[in-house]
């Protein structure tokens, strides 16, 4: 277990982060995006989770910002939902590209 | 006797009285609102008589001198140590004399307008204009500090604005009443300025310490304000002549003196309150408050003299030749006014010295009820003829004894015929200035005659010369066929009787320079001159328009061009319309129009312009797109991070 070098998981979590931007910038479907900030988040707690092991080993913070942050991204993922059946009924589509009335 | 318990509420009682009816007088007091404002006024009345009697007979003297006793006093703004303004009562012989013109005449005038303003439908906004008016005048007698009398000051300025333009729906009183406001306003610019220039070199505000300090010749303040000069002008001149401007803005001096006429826009009553007996003395009793000062400076005191000769001369030969009576009135009050000024200007300081003086005051004291019961008999006949204009009138006697009476009661007064009140103090002031200066007075002379002749071309025109409409024959339509209810005859009754009466009152006793009082003589052999020539007016008065003839034509184009340019008031309307149009729209207005329209304007559409490019240049960027959004939110963290990161040590 501790075999595996701080860097390999690094380069795990970075490589999800930026699949998640990717993913945020190209895809215009709203559920798809929304699946995209998930993969953020995920590689945010893939690095609490691994400095907490690594640095302080004795200590439990990151785990518990772990647990934090999933439960927060529920709450978030219900919201966000919430949001995309709204914008489906008045739009009768969710792709944020048709949805631009705000624009300046 | 402690007088603070009663004396504050003689101009606090109009006061409640103003407020009373401005805010209720519509609803809930309809027509008893005049009545209510004759009782409280009646109420002020009797408290300042009693204040009168009290200062002049009991108390008030002290080791033969009248004392100047400040009952109230209250810090009202309170600068520094050394400066305040405060609000004050200043009793002194002059005030408690004006505490009685004032209450009494506006009483009268109160009740005179029971009857005349009768059925008029602000009449509870009349009384309390009026209430008002009584308020600040009264303040303005009893300021004990330069301040407070500024402040009252303007208070009688607007009171006196509202009540000329009363009839709001006339254009010719609004603009008579904005003429008003705006020339006393600027005259009332340089009594400002001349309040700061005496404050800030005397450092107080007070009446008292300020006379004191301004007449020791020791004292370090006069030593400075006399040896400053501006211009080549001691500063104690320009700022004695400053406050001058303004007394001679209210009183209606040459050349300052074109609101007054206009001002006859108001009611006749009013007229008579106003512009006849109180507010327009203001100006002499502001000179007469700071008398002692004004003594010491000679300069500023041959202005005083000059300004009151002129105007006097002037106003007369204007007075002439105009036809609408109450005009004829409003230029008979800046003659007379000029005399109580140059009375004030010829006259010395201290016991026999100040005759100039006392006879101002005593010719302010007499002129406030001959007067004011000339306006209050001038608006009686303009009840019932529904003009102004001297043709519409004539043969009155017969319709109007009382008032036909009371009027020839007021004219000889004014011509100074004895045994009537004006006599007494126009004798005084001409004896005042035969002693100081003759050019003065033969110029005083002069101006008698031309008083009397004026004033009984205006009674005979009216009240006899039948031969311009026959009222006995039902030609015209009279729609009151009686004088007008008692409340309109009870006050010319009473100022007839006054005008009789004030006449006796051995007045230098009580008022003079000094508060010493003396016993001044009447010069018999004196007298006959200024009688003859009073006479003589009457009796040119009497060969011109006692019967219609065609004889004033004739007169007055034999006079020609001096006729036509009295006529037109020697243009001073026209000048100062001139000087306005040309000098001051173009010099002024235009600039100033055209720096508002470019510069200020300007910078305000510049700032609306160039917001509104950029708001065009960045609107692109607001796209809707969420996830533009998302990409500029994820730049401006990369952009961040590298500054914290790198850029910020």
């Amino acid at each position: 277990m501790s075999d595996v070098p701080i860097s390999h998981i690094l380069f795990v979590s970075t490589a999800l982060f930026f699949i998640g931007m990717y993913g945020l910038f190209t895809r215009r479907n709203m559920i798809t995006m929304l699946m995209a900030i998930e993969l953020i988040l995920n590689s945010v707690n893939i690095n609490f989770v691994v400095f907490n092991k690594y640095l302080y080993p004795e200590k439990l913070d990151g785990i518990f910002f772990t647990i934090f942050i999933i439960t927060i991204a529920a709450a978030e993922a219900a919201v966000a939902i919430a949001i995309i059946i709204n914008l489906y009924r008045s739009h009768r589509s969710i792709d944020v590209e048709k949805a631009s009335e705000m624009k300046g | 006797m402690n007088y603070s318990a009663y004396i504050a509420l003689i101009p606090l009682l109009p006061l409640a009285s103003f407020v009373i009816l401005g805010l209720f007088g519509k609803k809930y007091f309809r027509n008893l609102s005049g009545v209510f404002g004759c009782l409280i006024l009646l109420a002020s009345t009797v408290l300042s008589l009693y204040a009168a009697y009290h200062y002049f007979f009991v108390d008030g003297k002290v080791s033969d001198s009248y004392q100047t006793l400040i009952p109230v006093k209250y810090t009202w703004l309170s600068f520094s140590d050394s400066l305040s303004i405060d609000m004050g009562i200043i009793l002194d012989p002059i005030s408690v004399m004006m505490l009685v013109v004032v209450s009494f005449v506006s009483l009268m005038v109160h009740i005179f307008s029971l009857g005349y303003m009768k059925g008029e439908e602000r009449f509870g906004t009349y009384y309390s204009f009026l209430s008002l008016f009584t308020f600040s005048m009264l303040g303005l007698v009893v300021a004990s500090n330069i301040f407070q009398i500024y402040i009252f000051w303007e208070l009688v300025g607007v009171s006196s604005y509202l009540l000329i333009g009363f009839y709001y729906d006339r254009p010719s009183a609004v603009a008579a009443s904005k003429k008003a406001f705006i020339v006393t306003r600027f005259a009332d610019l340089g009594f400002l300025i001349g309040i700061l220039i005496l404050g800030f070199q005397s450092e107080t505000l007070d009446f008292n310490t300020l006379i004191q300090r301004l007449t020791d010749v020791n004292s370090p303040q006069l030593i400075a304000i006399a040896s400053t000069s501006f211009l080549g002008i001691s500063l104690l001149t320009w700022a004695l002549t400053l406050v001058f401007i303004g007394g001679a803005g209210k009183s209606a001096m040459f050349p300052l003196h074109i609101w007054l006429p206009d001002a006859m826009e108001g009611p006749t009553p009013v007229s008579a309150l106003i512009h006849a007996a109180t507010m327009v003395v203001a100006g002499v009793y502001l000179v007469a408050r700071l008398f002692p000062v004004f003594h010491i400076n000679e300069a500023s005191l041959r202005v005083v003299t000059w300004v009151g000769a002129v105007s006097a001369f002037l106003a007369a030969i204007i007075a002439g030749t105009q036809t609408d009576i109450k005009r004829v009135l409003a230029y008979s009050t800046m003659s007379q006014i000029g005399y109580m000024m140059f009375a004030l200007g010829v006259s010395g300081y201290g016991g026999e010295n100040g005759l100039g003086y006392t006879a101002s005051m005593f010719h302010l004291f007499t002129h406030a009820f001959f007067k004011s019961l000339l306006f209050l008999c001038a608006g009686a006949v303009i009840h019932i003829v529904h003009s102004n204009e001297m043709k519409d009138m004539g043969g009155l006697r017969k319709l109007m004894p009382i008032t036909n009476i009371a009027f020839l009661i007021a004219c000889l007064a004014i011509a100074g015929i004895p045994p009537f009140a004006g006599f007494f103090s126009k004798e005084e002031i001409l004896l005042a200035a035969w002693q100081s200066n003759p050019v003065i007075y033969y110029i005083g002379l002069a101006t008698s005659g031309l008083t009397a002749f004026y004033m009984f071309r205006l009674y005979f025109s009216i009240f006899w010369n039948n031969s311009h409409h026959s009222y006995r024959d039902g030609h015209r339509d009279i729609t009151h066929h009686s004088e007008g209810s008692m409340s309109m005859k009870l006050p010319l009754i009473i100022l007839a009787l006054g005008t009789l009466l004030v006449g006796f009152i051995p007045f230098s006793n009580f008022i003079s320079s000094d508060g010493k009082g003396f016993a001044s003589e009447t010069h018999l052999t004196f007298s006959i001159a200024p009688v003859l020539i009073a006479v003589l007016g009457i009796l040119i008065a009497y060969a011109l328009y006692m019967k219609q003839s065609d004889r004033p034509q004739k007169l007055a184009v034999s006079l020609g061009g001096l006729y036509k340019a009295a006529y037109r008031k020697f243009y001073i309307d026209e000048i100062y319309l001139f000087i306005t149009k040309n000098v001051i729209f173009n010099l002024v207005g235009r600039p100033a129009a055209w720096i508002d329209r470019n510069i200020v304007d300007g910078t305000m559409n510049g700032i609306a312009w160039t917001t509104g490019k950029i708001a065009v240049m960045i609107k692109g960027v607001q796209s809707g797109r969420v996830q533009s959004y998302a990409l500029y939110f994820f730049g401006g963290i990369v952009v961040l991070v590298i500054v914290f990161l790198y850029l910020w040590k």
